[in-house]
């Protein structure tokens, strides 16, 4: 498989920086002062196993948990400084995709996607929020699904609809968590190709917190490894998995995926 | 100087803290509530599918279960008037038992267990499935969709229903006399609201009021407040029943003590 590039990365701008993040649950450290830059158009794949505080980091750049210690600047504002009302006018810029995707079980999916539209405040004639959705579920290859209930849907369908629910608000940012868990293989795969596809479509910039080498190694213009609570390196994937130490290898070793 | 702990100070038990603290956050969230109610955006759509929801889809219960207070009611009290050849009282004791007491009542423990029990586990279920932080990070105020449009609905609503059960038992209680006494529907009427005055209805309103308010509040506040996975919608739906029902005898306590002062 050939490394993953992406040419419209700008170097020069980040879109998120973090310094010297710190988050603890009680008596528990989940990060314990984390820096990271995610630049305009880049993916960068925070790797990690379970419970390492990846999910928590996301949910913080968010707005969704506050952060202890340090500053998390999202599109040149200090997040845990924002107003309620800053912070909605931030998140129209952010789309989530949920590990459980989150979809609201008691919508349709063409309400599911014209419920951030219509929150919104804005007026839109059923003419515009009809082409709005169908452009969405067009771009994740679900327009069948249109008024199909959650309930209806295969994990693999209620993700891409959890990205394109998202889509429609047309984010420069995409945060997904775990996007990958809980699918087989080719699924798997073909929500790779569509995170790829978001960015490349949407020129976002994403950070996507995944224990999936495959999902790393596929969508990661950069990886960032997790470890206690830091990241122990830094890098694009071969780098990170050319690298000597044994931490890095015993989770390689672990995924058995295929160099 | 290190202070030595008391040994014999007797200990508050855990259940009886937790159910204080409970209280202490539900009446934080009621303030949010208050804070959220008057501030714009004003989701009025979602208002109103609530009072359908609330309303209108708790009308069989309550037909069913006001018809049949009203006609025990009027059936267990006959023998104890007629001893006293006091029959021709019934319309108004069943009138005034029903208005001042049973209807505020019996429709708020239906509403506590309906709707309460539905809210509970509709928003526990929404927050253990992260879909109040989707809502949350799709820059829309969860709080304001689904707590104040609930809240407002339920309080709203229950005066309705209130007055809807009073009727549905009055009715109840006049089957039931006319067919032993011959009644007439209008004397029965007639007689039943000869004794009701504007405070027994006006106290039955706000009684109902503060009930739908409580009921709303403290069945959003534990789903919205819900953890630990499906077990925690269980849990959230069964507080939600417990804790308004509880605090709607409280409540009724409170109020029924109130109004007395002014009769």
């Amino acid at each position: 498989m050939t490394r993953k590039q992406t040419h419209f990365i700008n170097r020069e701008h980040p879109v998120i920086d973090i310094q010297r993040l710190e988050k603890s649950f009680g008596d528990l450290a989940v990060l314990k002062g984390i820096d990271m830059q995610v630049f305009e158009g880049e993916n960068v794949v925070v790797l990690g196993r379970s419970g390492t505080g990846k999910s928590v980091l996301i949910k913080i750049i968010a707005g969704l948990l506050k952060p202890d210690a340090g500053t998390v600047m999202v599109l040149g504002q200090n997040v845990a400084e924002l107003d309620r009302k800053e912070l909605q006018a931030l998140r129209h810029s952010i789309g989530f995709s949920f590990q459980s995707s989150a979809l609201y079980d008691s919508m349709t999916v063409w309400e599911n996607l014209a419920f951030p539209l219509e929150q919104t405040g804005k007026r839109f004639s059923s003419g515009e929020l009809q082409s709005d959705i169908e452009q969405a579920l067009e771009a994740v290859g679900l327009l069948q699904a249109i008024h199909q209930l959650p309930s209806e849907l295969s994990g693999g369908q209620r993700k891409r609809i959890g990205i394109a629910r998202t889509l429609i608000m047309k984010p420069k940012i995409m945060l997904y968590d775990e996007p990958t868990a809980g699918l087989d293989p080719i699924t798997s795969g073909e929500i790779n190709a569509l995170i790829n596809e978001v960015q490349e479509t949407y020129r976002t910039s994403s950070i996507i917190i995944t224990h999936d080498l495959t999902c790393a190694r596929e969508t990661g213009d950069r990886i960032a490894l997790l470890l206690d609570g830091v990241f122990i390196h830094t890098g694009s994937f071969e780098e990170i998995f050319s690298n000597p130490d044994e931490r890095i290898k015993s989770f390689y070793d672990y995924n058995f995926i295929e160099q | 100087m290190k202070l030595k702990k008391p040994q014999n100070q007797p200990a508050v038990p855990k259940g009886l803290k937790h159910f204080f603290y409970d209280v202490y956050q539900i009446f934080r969230f009621a303030g949010v509530f208050f804070k959220e109610v008057f501030s714009a955006p004003f989701k009025t759509k979602e208002v109103i599918r609530q009072f359908f929801e609330i309303g209108v889809r708790s009308l069989p219960l309550i037909s069913v279960t006001g018809f049949v207070t009203g006609i025990v009611f009027t059936k267990q009290s006959r023998p104890s008037l007629a001893e006293f050849g006091a029959t021709s009282w019934l319309p108004s004791l069943v009138a005034i038992a029903i208005m001042r007491a049973l209807a505020p009542l019996v429709t708020a423990l239906i509403a506590a267990g309906k709707v309460g029990s539905n809210i509970g586990a509709e928003l526990g279920s929404m927050r253990v499935t992260e879909q109040i932080d989707a809502m949350e990070v799709s820059a829309t105020n969860p709080f304001k969709f689904l707590v104040v449009t609930r809240v407002l609905a339920t309080t709203l609503m229950l005066p309705v229903l209130t007055m809807y059960t009073g009727f549905i038992a009055l009715m109840g209680g006049f089957i039931n006399v006319h067919a032993n006494e011959l009644t007439s529907f209008s004397g029965f009427f007639e007689k039943a609201f000869e004794k009701i005055t504007f405070l027994d209805i006006f106290a039955s309103i706000i009684k109902s009021i503060v009930f739908g308010f409580t009921i709303g509040i403290v069945s959003s506040y534990k789903g919205y407040t819900a953890s630990q996975g499906t077990r925690g919608v269980g849990i959230a739906a069964n507080s939600s029943v417990v804790t308004s029902m509880f605090l709607v005898f409280v409540e009724e306590i409170v109020i029924v003590q109130i109004t007395s002062w002014f009769r």
